[in-house]
């Protein structure tokens, strides 16, 4: 365990981005959010959740895959270059560490996602526990534990100092590349804190959230056909912000860009809560916004559990419950179903 | 990706990035529907598939497709794409000339189990209209094969007579091979046409087949729904019947979520399903 006293951060990150790209929550014409670090950042710690998650820095909200030129009758293809830089997210929540494991299971397994591997080989997270979790956090619920992150080091803000502790190979080669910013530190700060946040968490409204009828054991059908989705979606306007805040979410699109001397074949994300995201020739099959708003929490509470051994694509954060222009959320409908006596 | 062109120093393979293919032939089949046959710039096979698997047909700057791979493994020369015209990308494919490239990745999805469960089996396949496109596949399969398989029916309906693809085929390998029956009809009377008249799911209760049959069928949802009504009144059970779903896709490897219905993805997990297997998901196909 090491430290740092919080007036040197600047330097910390200046010698962090020597050697690699670096991204951190930065304040930027009053949103915080992920950015790359430069002198002239305003780098905010304190808010405690960015806009959008850093799930951005693994899986681009828009990506191009591979340029195309046509030369008469002829097409030649050249796939974009993979990430071959290490870089560094410096301040990832425990929730979004753990949204990433949730993206891996969909872009690792085979057919492996070459672009997505690519980042997460090379980026390098530096998380950062959460002092003061916030009243629209239930991470704990998915078996999240915000005092301590899952991450390549972890850090702890405790008054004039951050706690540096890494916990793997690529922890410590970050460690030994900061060494000479950082001195030895004894734990007792950081288990107090520890303590102190697990005790925040018990008090947070959502923290006794039932899962109960969820997951991998959920009977699929009844969850499917249950009247409750027909009153619950009414107020969704299906704007599809859910979607783009959270850090699980990974459908995608694949579109063209015409560059005038070729075309560049990108994806981007988008969203099952769009009209025509399901929308083909023969025709729609979910042409109600009744049923895509089923989908997305069916398949974050349900389908997507009883494909990957119970983990839910939802890991708790909380921003679809600040987010959304109307308050529909996930929480509402583990509610209205734990009401419903989960039918 | 042999025949990648590219001048890439850290050149890797992905499931997304396609490979070229040069489009040797095109055979219009009705009048919206055309066959075209594609091979790699070298001339060889692009890749091998099974039946009832997809590819993902694309032209840079238009858009690209999943469509059902027609052509039979057993032809060790090209693949063949059925492709109806009703949109953006099936319009620029059905106005290209031969000669010009695309680009085709794939195969993706599960397959007809042609080498297991039908092997031995009397077939009894269904189609309608361009369903006909995947189920060509596994007919050519099973001729190129016969001695693995029992017999075969035929059942195959469309709108019109101008309106049957393959037909060249039907007459003379399908209707001429060893122990198959071919029924064919179209929707409503026609000059020239002394075949039969009616719907696919009237014509399949006129002839009333045996149950000692693996059932594969393959239309638009209303006929699938009336031959599987039909089928079942006849005694089939519902695991004696294959299908396949279609849905919108853009990965083809269950990733970007489009074609997700309950823990399934139509890509990766289908397109064929047996129809016991439906029951046990949303109905939202």
């Amino acid at each position: 365990m090491y430290k740092i006293n919080k007036e040197n951060l600047s330097a910390l990150f200046s010698c962090i981005a020597d050697a690699n790209e670096l991204y951190v929550p930065c304040n930027i014409n009053g949103s915080v959010n992920f950015a790359a670090w430069d002198e002239e950042q305003l780098v905010d710690l304190d808010t405690l959740k960015t806009v959008k998650s850093p799930k951005d820095a693994f899986f681009p909200q828009s990506e191009t895959l591979y340029s195309c030129k046509r030369n008469g009758k002829k097409l030649s293809i050249t796939p974009e270059e993979l990430q071959n830089k290490d870089f560094v997210v410096f301040g990832m929540k425990a929730c979004d560490v753990r949204g990433l494991a949730v993206l891996d299971k969909v872009f690792l397994v085979d057919p492996v996602d070459s672009y997505y591997k690519a980042r997460r080989e090379h980026g390098i997270i530096v998380s950062l526990a959460c002092s003061q979790p916030e009243e629209a956090c239930f991470c704990n619920v998915f078996g999240i534990d915000a005092s301590q992150p899952e991450g390549d080091v972890v850090v702890y803000m405790i008054g004039d100092e951050m706690y540096w502790n890494a916990v793997t190979e690529k922890g410590e080669k970050l460690t030994k590349q900061v060494a000479s910013l950082l001195t030895d530190a004894d734990e007792a700060k950081v288990e107090a804190q520890k303590a102190s946040i697990k005790e925040i968490v018990s008090r947070l409204p959502y923290s006794s959230l039932s899962l109960e009828g969820w997951g991998k054991d959920a009977v699929l059908l009844d969850k499917f056909n249950s009247p409750i989705w027909e009153e619950l979606y009414k107020p969704c306007l299906a704007c599809g912000t859910c979607t783009f805040v959270c850090p699980t979410c990974q459908c995608y699109d694949i579109k063209d860009y015409n560059t005038g001397n070729g075309v560049q074949r990108y994806r981007c994300w988008d969203s099952c809560m769009y009209s025509d995201f399901t929308m083909m020739a023969h025709g729609n099959n979910r042409t109600s916004q009744m049923q895509r708003y089923r989908q997305r929490f069916m398949h974050k509470l349900v389908y997507f559990p009883q494909n990957n051994d119970g983990m839910y694509s939802c890991v708790g954060c909380g921003r679809c419950v600040d987010k959304c222009p109307i308050g529909l959320n996930i929480v509402k409908v583990i509610k209205a179903f734990e009401k419903g006596g989960n039918r | 990706m042999s025949e990648c062109t590219c001048n890439h120093d850290s050149f890797y393979e992905d499931t997304l990035i396609p490979k070229v293919g040069v489009v040797t032939d095109i055979r219009q089949e009705t009048p919206d529907v055309k066959t075209f046959r594609v091979v790699a710039p070298d001339g060889s096979k692009l890749f091998e598939h099974m039946p009832g698997q997809c590819a993902m047909v694309s032209v840079p700057g238009v858009g690209e497709a999943m469509f059902s791979i027609t052509s039979s493994p057993t032809n060790k020369e090209f693949q063949e794409f059925s492709i109806k015209k009703c949109g953006v990308l099936t319009d620029y494919l059905h106005a290209m000339e031969v000669g010009e490239e695309i680009t085709v990745r794939g195969p993706y999805g599960n397959n007809f189990p042609v080498e297991t469960e039908l092997k031995g089996k009397n077939l009894l396949f269904i189609a309608g209209g361009i369903g006909l496109a995947p189920l060509r596949s596994v007919i050519n399969y099973v001729l190129d094969n016969r001695e693995n398989y029992g017999t075969v029916d035929i059942l195959y309906g469309s709108r019109s007579a101008d309106d049957l693809v393959q037909l060249k085929e039907i007459q003379e390998v399908w209707m001429k091979a060893p122990n198959v029956n071919v029924y064919l009809t179209i929707d409503r009377e026609q000059e020239g046409w002394d075949g039969h008249v009616g719907f696919v799911p009237s014509y399949l209760k006129e002839i009333g087949f045996d149950t000692n049959k693996v059932a594969l069928i393959c239309g638009p949802p209303i006929m699938i729904k009336f031959v599987l009504q039909g089928l079942q009144e006849m005694g089939f059970d519902k695991k004696q019947i294959i299908t396949t779903l279609e849905l919108r896709m853009k990965c083809g490897v269950g990733k970007c979520g489009r074609c997700n219905i309950g823990s399934k993805y139509v890509c990766k997990d289908g397109p064929v399903f047996h129809c016991d297997e439906l029951d046990e998901i949303p109905a939202e196909y």
